[in-house]
């Protein structure tokens, strides 16, 4: 065991509702050792994590570009607060806007394309992945060379 | 008991409609559904447009059987509680989504052996009919694959070997 939670890695999973954050959550014993802040748009979500922070970012979709700007801001600010090590999600838009600006910030970025994308990688996807350190499809069918990769999948 | 879902994102009157007339005709009780942000609303069968985390873990273990569009959340949910579960994907071309990855996962997690799928509404009404045969595929545990699991963890601790400095 580490002794000291400052050499803990801050890892911030960061996804939208529904699937993506049940996807997100099946992630977790991958931060076992790591500093962990979950960000999503429900705060409803905040009693199914135990033993990590929380915090909400505002919901959007591609459809309401006020929205968008809003999340992108929201999240922004919760990456400059919390300063991670590690920006890892599952989708969607949230989760497009946490890996880019996380990446700016210096963190290194993950994303875990959605297991619902079973024919193409999601939109989300196709255009975060190009900018992640890690990227990945739940599908064996999806991988390709230059990414993404297929390594596991949430079942 | 058989709880109906459609998940947090939008309505799927289409498929609420089919088990609503489909209770009706067999003077089924025993339902209760969740059908999202919609004007119409179920003549037969119990509902609610939306649940709450705590809710929607009520629902889902007392159901027998679980009937939803191809969500992963609750997809993932019930294989995870290892509920039986009916799938009805919704379809880009009735405008139920904005392309048709619902059915795509739906065939490929049907190949897999992992979820029971209607795909047309007839077959919605048969599968209904035979519920109780149905079956929960499969027991996925908590947590993702392994080796999924490991890769995520070696990305971010990749000095692992020489902890404990």
């Amino acid at each position: 065991m580490e002794s000291s939670s400052s050499k803990k890695k801050k890892v911030v999973a960061i996804s939208s509702g529904g699937g993506h954050w049940v996807q997100l959550n099946r992630l977790r014993p991958a931060f076992d050792d790591c500093d962990l802040t979950f960000a999503t748009v429900k705060e409803s979500y905040r009693d199914e994590i135990e033993g990590a922070n929380f915090t909400v970012i505002p919901d959007s979709n591609r459809s309401n570009k006020f929205k968008l700007l809003k999340s992108a801001v929201g999240i922004l600010l919760t990456l400059l607060k919390i300063r991670p090590d590690v920006v890892i999600s599952t989708g969607a838009a949230p989760g497009y806007f946490a890996v880019r600006i996380g990446k700016l910030l210096g963190a290194k970025t993950i994303w875990v394309d959605s297991i619902a994308n079973a024919e193409v990688l999601s939109l989300s996807g196709q255009k975060a992945g190009k900018h992640v350190d890690l990227w990945l499809t739940q599908w064996p069918h999806l991988a390709k060379k230059g990414g993404p990769e297929y390594v596991g999948n949430v079942l | 008991m058989i709880f109906i879902t459609v998940g947090t994102d939008s309505p799927f009157n289409r498929m609420i409609k089919i088990i609503d007339h489909w209770a009706k005709e067999n003077n089924r009780e025993d339902i209760f559904a969740q059908i999202g942000d919609t004007d119409w609303s179920p003549s037969y069968i119990k509902y609610s447009k939306f649940l709450d985390p705590a809710e929607f873990a009520e629902k889902l273990s007392q159901a027998d059987y679980i009937v939803s569009h191809a969500g992963m959340g609750t997809i993932l949910t019930a294989l995870k509680w290892q509920k039986p579960i009916l799938v009805f994907p919704r379809r880009a071309s009735l405008g139920e989504q904005r392309n048709e990855h619902q059915l795509a996962t739906a065939n490929k997690l049907l190949s897999m052996e992992k979820i029971n799928v209607a795909f047309e509404a007839d077959e919605l009404k048969t599968k209904l009919n035979n519920l109780s045969s149905l079956q929960s595929k499969g027991n996925i545990g908590e947590y993702a694959s392994p080796s999924l699991i490991s890769c995520i963890q070696n990305f971010i601790n990749p000095s692992d070997k020489s902890k404990g400095k």
